[in-house]
Parts: C-alpha cells; sequence; structure tokens
C-alpha cells in the first residue's frame, strides 16, 4: 500500500495490517520523524513538498524493484506532505515477510531508495528562517551500496 | 503544446509553478533548460544550477532526451524526502 497524504499515520494500526498474515512470520517497520537539527540548528518546523503522480510512480517502482529482490508479503509506503511540526511523523515504511533477513533488508532498501528518488523536498523552519534542505552524499551512498 | 513544471526552490525563485509553451521540432531538455534561462537572472539562478534534474512526462531523464507536443517536463532540485 503506497500512501502520499497530509494526515498523520498510527504505527500500530499499520503494523497490525502489515502483520495479519499466517504466513508472516517478521515485520520490520521505520519512522522517519521531524527533529530539532537538519541544515538548520533549533528546527521547529518543516513542510513537504511533492510531485504528485510522479511521486507515486516512483515509489510503486521501488516496491516492485523490492519485491524482485526478497520474497515479501504486504509493503507499505506513507509519506506526509505539507507543514509538519517539531517531533511529527514524516514516513512510514514496512515490511513483512515469512524472515526477518528479508523483512530487515527490504526495509532498508525501500528507505535508501525513497529517499534519493522520490520527489519529495524538505523546507526547514528555524529561528534563522526558512530554508530548502540540501541532498546529502550518505544518502546517495547508502542507496549505491544495493548496486554492487 | 508542452507542460512545465518546476518544484522546490526552482519554483520558488522564478515565482511560477507551471507554464505552457509551444515545442519546436527535435527540442531536448537541455535545450528547454536553455531557453528558459535566458528569460532572466532568476532563472538563470534557478535552472543554471548543475545539480538540477528533468523528468519527462514523470520519469528522470538525461538533458538530451526530445521533448515532444503533449509531454509534461518537470525541473526540480535533488530530492529530500524520508
Amino acid at each position: 500500500m503506497i500512501s502520499v497524504q497530509t494526515q498523520d499515520f498510527s504505527v500500530a494500526d499499520e503494523y497490525a495490517k502489515l502483520a495479519d498474515n499466517p504466513s508472516c512470520g517478521a515485520v520490520v517497520t521505520f519512522v522517519g520523524k521531524v527533529r530539532d537539527f537538519g541544515d538548520s540548528k533549533n528546527v521547529s518546523e518543516m513542510t513537504l513538498e511533492h510531485y504528485p503522480g510522479m511521486t507515486e510512480a516512483v515509489l510503486d517502482q521501488i516496491e516492485a524493484e523490492a519485491r524482485q529482490r526478497w520474497p515479501l508479503d504486504e509493503v507499505t509506503i506513507i509519506h506526509r506532505v505539507g507543514p509538519l511540526r517539531l517531533c511529527d511523523q514524516i514516513v512510514f515504511i514496512g515490511v513483512s515477510s515469512a524472515h526477518r533477513k528479508a523483512a530487515f533488508d527490504a526495509c532498508e532498501y525501500l528507505i535508501d531508495f525513497l529517499k534519493t528518488r522520490a520527489p519529495f523536498w524538505k523546507k526547514e523552519t528555524s529561528d534563522e528562517g526558512a530554508v530548502w534542505v540540501d541532498a546529502k552524499d550518505a544518502d546517495q551512498q547508502a542507496a549505491e551500496q544495493w548496486q554492487r | 503544446m508542452i507542460k512545465v513544471l518546476f518544484f522546490a526552490q526552482i519554483r520558488e525563485v522564478i515565482g511560477t509553478d507551471k507554464l505552457e509553451l509551444e515545442a519546436s521540432e527535435g527540442l531536448t531538455a537541455e535545450q528547454l533548460r536553455q531557453q528558459l534561462v535566458t528569460r532572466g537572472d532568476k532563472w538563470q539562478l534557478a535552472l543554471g544550477d548543475a545539480n538540477v534534474l528533468v523528468a519527462i512526462n514523470q520519469t528522470l531523464s538525461g538533458w538530451d532526451s526530445a521533448i515532444a507536443s503533449g509531454d509534461e517536463v518537470a525541473f526540480f532540485p535533488p530530492v529530500t524526502g524520508g
């Protein structure tokens, strides 16, 4: 299930949906949150922009790639857009599989490629004003490690 | 006609999120970028950056890719979601 939405999500509800499968032996979830530092210090809020249509297409593609690499049961990707406050949840990645290794690896793969390929942009607001976040080499390297 | 979209700081700097243009025969993404850059300083500032990405019909594309009438072309900075 892929969703780009303004509203918050419940990790408990999403976990229950991922786990509701008799062949599922492992569920791995990741939540990304708004923290108080980024490119700026004392971040108080953030705005997430995206490219409607392309975003969903890229997330579908990334899910399809993960399913080719690992035997997965359920995959959930939720990404929020619009204004977010400190400590708000931004993104949820959840994967269920028969085995933990596939679930761990696929979850990491999905967030690594979401961060480098899905057209979302963050703008942070801090004491110093609002600035667009720069893309990070470390994120690019994390995604590239899967291609080795 | 082609539909051209701008996102994030590119949208902010040029002050518009979309426009429609007549596409010339054999136009490439790079040629379209160069045409837009000639519109003025803020266009140069927004689109002249080496890190700018281009998507044609919602697929990330190379600068030598051809653009045809009816296409949707988007210019945006490197992505920072997650």
